[in-house]
This record gives structure tokens, sequence and C-alpha cells, in this order.
């Protein structure tokens, strides 16, 4: 919210300058957000009237003009601006001014004495544009200082207030916590009660009181529509952010932000027959003000005369009864509509109107009546015309219950020292009745406080006058007993830092992607999709973390970066029942040369066994590999990652069709996990180290080359072979001395008797063994 | 018998014209072998008679021992200058670059939500965690913001479907912690954080669709305002090791807090709004079945890009999205 200084120092002026005021103001939760001078410093300008105007001898363009500015001797002025008229009343600017860039001095222009210098708008920081000087109307005062005139010693504040402050959306509102904050004193504009000189009325039938629980409408009988708003009132609004509409419409919007209350007027001439408040009817729509067709639903409140919707009830008038210039006779209405009514009904229309959201939020209802009787003597003032009789139209307000607030409670939450009289004279400054029952005060909020119904709202407040600044910042007295940490749970971190030990870098990419990248590296043609993305490339949340990783390795690659060791770790979303849910998955991605660029080392690019060595990390050494076919990954190098024969992942080389899609010059080798089952490990149980000695034989064999090794690894294990304590492969070769389609494979095999020290020939006769169960089961031969 | 003491020298003279082992093990020949000059002369001894043998051989022995030492000293010499001519053939460039190795690191928000959770676990903070995709219940109604409530409007949410959201806060991380610690018949003290990825549509210079909160909560008997001050200005000041920086509230509204604060901390002659807090509301406690009668406490959250941006002078929030490995490098260790 928008206003002026000046117009909140007329309800309430605490001896504070704008700044402390506003630091005032944001301390106490109303947020100044902004806080703008009206106009920039200057001085001795007064209002100056030109009594005679006539060519200078040698300038075709400037003028000699006589200025009366209250003195007894005009003053002599050489003015260039075209509107330079005798009778026009306009700035002038005295010797001595001090205007933004510069001062005036007494000057020789071509050669005539100048005294002065009328002003343009432009001269006095009020307009970035100006094309001759600012024009006051016959009704200035010649002398009167301009800044005085046109009020220019102003400040704009601009609060942002929280949903909870409703009773703030106003001048007095905002005055009211002024008072509270400081103890000034509340200057009220003075209301009486219209006399009544016509005996029109329209009658009001409320058939949902509910969420109409209070409408008054009164009849102003031969107004002047056209009249003209005074500047005084056209500039509260416009500092209020408001532009000058209409003399009607503009006393109506001073109203709804000098007291909170949104007002509106209908042209009664327009009217057929009673108004009424109701629900709209399936089918129905009005025309609004702002040209729009409104389409209604049942829940909508409108009020209606007999031909139909004619305002939506707090959102906008209809346009078919609007006040215009030719209006002369007017209905004002000032109803209270009930927030959980009004709630949501803009938003559905695409409309949020001054009105709609101080009625979703909380109008006062106990003022609106006096909010009618404001408006009626303003349109009286300035319009003329006969005020009717009110008709009104008043059920079951809504009701504030007494809240008790406990004296202790409110030292044991907000944890001070507050003495028991400033609990109680806080909440007298904040306009709220109590009485005192022992330690307890039970306290009645006003009509204008929506946000006052539990103990805690009080404390709030409390704590609020009392000064949120001044609570001090204590440590907690506290038990102390230590965290359960399980030895053998590791967290996220212990991924991060083991990956960024390896070399690689860890990114975050956003957890919304293009549906493109799920479609084509994970083959999911049904991601879950947002209903309002942010953009048509952010549209699905991802279920893999590959599309980001290479979004990213794009993006470097674009910025000369010539290898790249990536990682993420994030949820992925997944569909699951009619609902979500949600896996942490760890990926890496290398692209280049597996080292950096270097004398010491030839270069080569990484390959998937570079990789499988952070796959064998994160799992602990525990992962089994399948192959096995993966949309993102080339068919021959992919790797289905098992963990306790459960799938938890995969490792492969990127499809060299979306290396190509995505103009990537080398290989890509990709890996991912779901981390649940890499942050299990077992807390390490110590067993007896033997005291012999191992022995150590080597062997190579010859086999197939589709033969898998680990099914030759897992083979030797599972014959349980005695004395065999490890096989370990140290060499694959296929080439020259090897037929060809089989491969050489060559083994370390340890071997271990933990009780005495072995003899040769138990070890000849445990390789004995090895070789037969070899040559029987993958057709292995002993390589000479 | 001869005087044999010149023997000493001349074969000092021998040894040093060795260059070698080989040659040295020749020269020592002439005067130790079978048929050298000393081991005649010992041999010689037996001519004399028993009186002078004594003398004689004890000369000998000084001489022998002489020409031995020569060897020896000899012997060394030429293997240490042998090692050194080795050693001096072995010399490398140790100015040339380390065999060098991948960098890696973590990324910035990381290293911060690890300080975060370093700082906070000193003190008896758990860490605990939520779904991203959120019910509308958890992300709102149970934090006692109902359907079309205004502050609803404060969050820009992304939609999944009518009941679900990508969470707008941390906050739902509370409400869940709160309700397991029930059902484990667990009660207060509760003492957490729950870090993570949060949501809004919204998306410029400085706002990302998706950033990172921390929250806090600690509810207890008697946990108050003051102390929700205390804590959070204790972690400012360590996080950023100074001990001089103060923590301001100001009045504020959340509806999942009584009283609410804006958090600001003095920084460079101002102040920063770092995030909102406040004591948890009693709708809330209401969700969980806690009695707000019995227990009370706070709850905060945190931006972390915010606190990434001001520990490590970061100017641009869209730096910490854009994953510019030039902009990553320099956090690593």
């Amino acid at each position: 919210m928008q206003f002026s200084e000046y117009w909140l120092r007329q309800f309430v002026n605490p001896a504070m300058n704008a700044d402390e005021l506003g630091h005032a103001l944001t301390m106490a939760g109303l947020e100044v957000e902004e806080q703008e001078l009206v106009a920039q410093p200057f001085n001795n300008v007064m209002i100056g009237e030109i009594i005679a105007a006539e060519k200078h001898p040698d300038a075709d363009r400037l003028q000699l003009c006589k200025v009366d500015v209250g003195q007894a001797e005009p003053l002599q002025i050489v003015c260039g601006a075209p509107n330079a008229r005798v009778g026009l009343k306009a700035p002038c600017a005295m010797l001595g001014a001090k205007l933004a860039d510069f001062e005036i001095k007494k000057a020789k222009v071509r050669g005539i004495e100048s005294f002065g210098m009328m002003c343009s708008a432009k001269e006095l920081g009020l307009a970035e544009q100006a094309d001759g000087l600012l024009e006051f109307p016959a009704s200035a005062v010649v002398g009167q200082n301009v800044r005085e005139y046109l009020g220019l010693d102003d400040t704009l504040y601009t609060i942002k207030l929280t949903p909870n402050r409703a009773d703030c959306l106003s001048i007095l509102g905002v005055a009211r916590d002024v008072v509270a904050m400081t103890g000034a004193a509340m200057t009220m504009p003075k209301i009486t009660e219209a006399k009544l000189d016509s005996n029109k009325t329209v009658t009001v039938n409320v058939t949902e009181p509910a969420a109409c629980p209070s409408y008054f409408g009164r009849v102003v009988e031969g107004v002047n529509a056209s009249a003209e708003t005074p500047d005084w009132m056209v500039r509260a609004l416009e500092r209020s952010g408001l532009r000058s509409i209409s003399v009607i419409v503009d006393i109506t919007n001073y109203v709804l932000l000098e007291l909170g209350q949104p007002m509106h007027a209908f042209d009664l001439d327009k009217l057929k027959g009673d108004i009424t408040v109701r629900f709209a009817q399936s089918g129905e729509s009005i025309k609004l003000l702002n040209d729009t067709e409104a389409k209604l639903v049942a829940d909508d409140l409108v009020i209606a005369d007999a031909s139909g919707p004619i305002a939506l009830a707090g959102v906008m008038g209809g346009e078919p009864t609007s006040v215009t210039e030719q209006t002369n006779n007017i209905f004002l209405e000032s109803a209270f509509f009930t927030p959980g009514v009004m709630a949501g009904k803009a938003r559905r229309l695409g409309l949020s109107t001054d009105s709609s959201y101080r009625f979703e939020r909380g109008v006062d209802y106990g003022n609106t009546k006096q909010a009618l009787e404001r408006a009626t003597g303003l349109v009286l003032d300035i319009c003329g015309g006969q005020a009717g009789a009110i008709t009104e139209a008043v059920a079951k307000l809504p009701e504030r219950q007494a809240v008790t607030l406990r004296y202790a409670r409110v030292r044991s939450v907000l944890g001070i020292d507050i003495a028991k009289e400033k609990v109680g004279a806080i909440l007298s400054q904040l306009g709220f009745s109590f009485q005192e029952n022992c330690d307890n005060f039970i306290v009645q909020a006003p009509t204008y406080r929506f946000d006052i119904e539990r103990e805690a709202d009080l404390i709030e407040e409390i704590a609020r006058l009392h000064g949120y600044d001044k609570i001090p910042a204590i440590a907690p007295i506290a038990n102390l007993s230590m965290l359960p940490l399980p030895a053998a749970k590791l967290s996220e971190h212990w991924l991060k830092d083991v990956m960024q030990t390896q070399g690689y870098q860890e990114v975050v990419t956003y957890s919304f992607v293009d549906e493109s990248w799920e479609r084509d590296f994970l083959a999911n043609p049904n991601p879950i999709k947002l209903k309002n993305p942010i953009a048509s490339n952010l549209s699905v949340m991802r279920t893999g973390l590959w599309g980001g990783l290479l979004d990213v390795l794009t993006y470097n690659l674009n910025r000369k970066q010539e290898r790249a060791m990536l990682f993420e770790v994030g949820s992925t979303f997944h569909l699951k029942d009619n609902g979500y849910r949600e896996e942490t998955h760890i990926a890496g991605l290398c692209y280049g040369a597996v080292l950096p660029e270097q004398w010491g080392q030839a270069a080569r690019d990484t390959d998937f066994y570079d990789v499988k060595a952070m796959v064998d990390t994160l799992t602990h050494h525990q992962a089994t590999y399948q192959k096995e076919t993966h949309p993102a990954l080339h068919p021959g190098q992919t790797a289905r990652v098992y963990l306790k024969e459960q799938p938890v992942g995969w490792l492969g080389k990127l499809h060299p069709k979306w290396q190509q899609h995505y103009d990537l010059p080398k290989s890509t080798i990709l890996f991912e996990l779901e981390t649940q089952g890499l942050l299990q490990t077992q807390v390490p149980a110590y067993q007896e180290v033997s005291k012999t000695i191992p022995v150590r034989r080597d062997i190579a064999i010859v086999v197939d080359e589709k033969v898998e090794v680990q099914a030759v690894i897992d083979a030797v294990y599972a014959a349980k072979i005695s004395l065999l304590q490890k096989i370990q492969l140290f060499d694959v070769y296929q080439g020259k001395g090897i037929t060809e389609s089989k491969k050489s494979l060559a083994f370390l095999i340890l071997m271990q008797d933990t009780h005495k020290t072995m003899v040769d020939l138990e070890a000849e006769a445990a390789m004995a063994k090895l070789l037969a169960l070899l040559e029987n089961k993958f057709d292995a031969q002993l390589r000479n | 018998m001869a005087n044999l003491d010149h023997l000493i020298t001349e074969a000092q003279a021998d040894f040093a014209a060795c260059d070698t082992t080989t040659a040295l093990e020749d020269a020592k020949a002439k005067y130790l072998g079978k048929t050298g000059l000393l081991t005649d002369a010992l041999k010689g001894l037996g001519k004399l008679s028993a009186e002078a043998r004594p003398a004689a051989g004890a000369a000998i022995n000084v001489v022998k021992k002489g020409v031995e030492t020569a060897l020896n000293a000899r012997r060394d010499a030429i293997l240490n200058a042998a090692q050194a001519e080795q050693l001096a053939s072995e010399s490398l460039d140790v100015t040339l670059p380390a065999r060098a190795q991948s960098k890696g690191g973590l990324h910035p928000v990381s290293l911060t939500l690890q300080r975060i959770e370093q700082l906070f676990h000193s003190v008896g903070f758990d860490v605990a965690t939520g779904p991203e995709i959120e019910t509308d219940f958890y992300n709102f109604t149970a934090l006692n913001i109902p359907e079309n409530h205004p502050a609803r409007a404060m969050h820009d949410t992304f939609y999944v479907d009518d009941a679900h959201v990508l969470r707008t806060h941390t906050s739902p991380v509370q409400v869940h912690y709160m309700e397991n610690a029930l059902k484990q018949n667990k009660t207060p003290p509760l003492k957490i954080i729950a870090p993570g990825r949060v949501y809004r549509v919204d998306s410029d210079a400085t706002h990302s669709p998706m950033f990172h909160q921390v929250e806090g909560l600690w509810v207890d008997k008697d946990i108050s305002f003051a102390n929700l001050k205390g804590v959070v200005q204790d972690f400012l000041q360590r996080f950023f090791e100074s001990d001089d920086l103060v923590v301001r509230f100001r009045p504020s509204f959340f509806p999942f807090t009584e009283p609410s604060a804006e958090m600001d901390m003095s920084w460079n002659g101002g102040w920063l709004e770092i995030g909102g807090c406040g004591m948890v509301h009693p709708e809330v406690f209401k969700h969980v079945n806690i009695d707000s009668e019995q227990y009370q406490g706070f709850a905060f959250g945190l931006g972390v890009e915010r606190l990434a941006m001001l520990r490590y002078g970061v100017n641009d929030l869209r730096h910490f999205f854009n994953n510019d490995l030039r902009f990553l490098s320099q956090f690593s260790k």
C-alpha cells in the first residue's frame, strides 16, 4: 500500500521525522519497501503572476515580464517560455533560490537585467519533460511558497503488508498502528450524519445474510457529477497511486483509502426496481466496469436489480449502471462482505481490485455506516445534492470472541521479563478493551482486527509493540544428550566426498526437465508433468539425472572445456499407484581424456572401466554387473549394476546416436545409482590374521572370447577348492599366438592353509583341481 | 730387519693411482697378497731369533695396518665417487609439474549445506528430510494455510495435480517429523534442521524456480522467542565467523508461526534479510497432536543460496544453476 506522509499526519502526527516514522513502521511490522520524497529539495520559489509582458528588444523568443510575487514592486524577469503571458500564475524562483542543480542569481539576458526565473515542472524536478511554465489556476495566491501550495514537503511510503494486517489497508488503519507504537493522539476527520433533504430510498433485500451481514445504501439526488475533483483530493489519490477519474468515483476511492471501506456508486436512474444481494444463478453474466463480460457461477455473490446482476459484490461494479458525468442521482453503497465468501472470487475471474483485496482479508464491519456518511458528506460538499435516508440491511455480524492472555505465557513464549503494567498499556494503546483477572487479561479485539483469535495473536502484538529489536538473543538451556549416529550408516555427504576425491565436480541441475530427455534417455513416455511449468523445456519431473549432466556438459563444451567429470546427487520422481515416489540418485558423467593434459601420462580417453572403478568404490566393491540394454546407452557397453541381487543402477557408454544428436565430438561414459543401498555398510568385524604365508601360482588359460571373466571367477569360488583363497585376473590378451575368437586370461591364484605351512604337493593338487574345473566348465586350455 | 715404514707411503701412492675397485684389488696384491711384500716379511720372521721376533712382528703389523687403512680409505673413496656419479645421473627437474590427477569439487550449495549441518549438529540438531512433491495438505493446510487463504498467494506454487505441489518451502518437513516422532512415541525435545530443494514459479536475475532452504525446528517445554534469536544469532556468527554479527527481528507474518519475524543480520553497516522465523503456531501443533499447552518451540527458514552468496562473495544467483566449470572449480579444496 502506498500513501503520503502528509495524509497520515492529518490523522496522527508523532514527533518524529519522515525517516524515523518509516523506520518505526518497519519495526512494527508494516515494512516500508520504498520511501521517497514527493519533490527534490528546492527553496525560495513563489507563486508569481505575470502582470506585463513585452518582447525582448534583442531576442525574438524572449519576453520581458513584470512578475507580481506579492512584494511592493513587481520583478523584472526575462522569460523564454512559449506560454508566458499576462495573467498567468506560475512558479517564480526568486534571487538566491536553490533549485536541483543551480542557484538563481541576478543576470543579464541579452543585455537586460533579470531578477529571478519563471519555472517549468521540469526545472523544479516535478516532471521528466515540460514544454512551458508550470501553470497554476487563477485561484492560486500570489506570493505563496510553491512547495507549500503544492504540498511538496511530503514523503511517499510504500508498505508491504502481510495478509493478516488487512486493518492497515487504509490511512486510518496505519494511523491506528502509529498511535499504538508511539502513543501520539489520533485526529479523526469530522464525520456527521447528513441532513436528509430527499425522501427517495431504494429497498434492499439481502437473501444471503451470511455472505453480506450488513448493507447500507442511500440515495443522493441532484448531484453535479461533472464537478471538478478538488486539488487536495486529486493529490491524495495520486500519492496513493490512484488516478483521478471522475468526482463520484474519486470520492468513493478516497473513502476506500482513507477508511478502508470499499464503496460503490450506482446511477440511480439506471436501476430497475429493488436491490437484492444474492448468489448468482448459473448462466448469468455481467458486463463489468473494465469492459469485460464475466460469466458467473453459483457461488458468486452479486448485487442485482430487477434486470439481473448489476455489480459483482465487493469486486467491481457493472458498466450499465455506472455513474457518468451526466448522472444526476446516485445510489451509494457501503457493505460488509465476509472474507470467507470473498476468498478466491476475484482470482477465479482474473480480477484483483482494491475492493476485493480488502474484502478477502477483512474490512472493518464496525465502520460501514460511518464510511457511508463520510462519502455522503464529501458528495454533498463537492457535488451538491440532497441526501435520502439510509437503507439498512443488517444481520448477524461476526463476533470478536474474548481472548484470554496469560501474563505468565507472555513471559514464557517471548522469553523476556516484561512488566504486567506494560502489557496492559500496550493493549490499551492498540485500542483493545480488556479486563484483568488475577494474572490474566481477558481481551476484546476491535472489529477491524480480524487477526486476533487466540492467545498467540495477542502475544505477537505484545512483542511487536514492545519492540522485536528489544528481544534479547539468549542461548537456550537444555539437557545434553548425544545424537544416535549409526556406525554403519553413511550420509549423502560421504558419496559427494568420495566423488570429489576421485576428481568429479558436483553440479546442481533443475528437478524439472525437458520431456524429450525422459523420452530419449529413459524411454519414459509418461513422466510426471507440471500443470504450470515455467518453460516448456522445464515441464516434467525427472526420473533420472543424465539429461541434466549432458546439458551441463554441452554448456561447458560450448565454453571451450575439453574434458569433464561431473556428478549430481538429487531426487528423482516416479509415478506409483496413483501417487508419487521419490528416489535419491547419484549419477556421474565422464567425457574426454581420462586425465588432464600433461607430460607425465600418455593421453587416453575415459572408457567404461575407468568409470566402473567409481561404481565399485561407491558400492563398497559389492556390486555385480550384468550385460543388459538401456535406451541411452551403447548396446555393447552397458551394464546393469546389482547390489545384493537387486538392480540399483546402470553404467555404460552414451549411445552413439545420442552422441551424434547432441553433437558431442567424443564418447561419454555415464553411471547412475540409487543411493539408498550405498549408504548402508557394515560395522567392521575382526577376523583372525593367519600366521602362515600364502602360496602364489600364476596361470594363463585360453577360452572362447565370449566367456565372461566374472563367470570364470564365480565358478572358481563356487567350487570351493580346498586351500584356494583368491583368484584375480591380471591380464587379458588376444592376438598373435592365440587362435582367432579366443582370448587368453591370466590369473594369479593365492592358496593358504591357515593352520600349517603348505607343501608343494598340496598346492599342485589344488591347481590341478582348478584346471580341471576350468577345462570342464569353460573348455579352457592351459596356455603354454 | 730392514725398515718397512716406506711401504705405507708407497702403498698410498699405488692405491691413489687406482680408479676402480678392480685395479685397487690388483694393487693390494703387491703388499698383502700371498706373495706380497708384507706377507713375505711376516714369513721371514721365522728366521729371526726368539728374542728379536716379537719386536719385529709388531713393527710389521704396524706397517700392515697402515697399508690396510690406506686400502680401505681408497676403496671407500672409489665407491663414494661411483655412487656420486650414479646419483648425479639420476637428478630430476623437481620443478616439473606433478603427474596430474583430475580435480573434483563440491557445488557451493553443498559446501554451504555441509557447513550449516555441521554447525547445527554441534549443538545436537538432527537432520530430517521430506518429499519434494508434497501434498497440498502438508505444504499448506497442516501449516495453517487453508485453501483460499491470502497467504497462498505469497507462494508462487508449481502444481503437479490438484492435490500435489512442488514444495514451496521446507516447512512441511516440520510436520512430517513431528508426526513421525509421535508415531514412534518420541516426545519433545524435538530438534532438527531440514535442508533441501524448494520450488517457486519465479525466474529472473534474483529468483530461481528451484533453490535451497534449511528449516530449523526446536520444540521443548520452554524454548522461547528470545532463544530463537539466540540460536539464529549464534549460527550466523559461527557461519560467517564474526563475533560482532548481530541479528535483528522484524515483525512479519507466516501462518505457521506466531509471533513471526523476518530475520535481518548486520552486514557492512546495514541490514540484510536472511530468512523468516517464529514460534510454532498452536494450529500446527494441533495438526500433529502435540499439546501446545505443554510444549512450545521455534521454527526458522534460511535461504541457502543467500548464505552462500554472502559467504563466498558471489554476486549473481544464476551462477549456481548454470554449472559453468570455471565458476564451480573455484570452490574445490
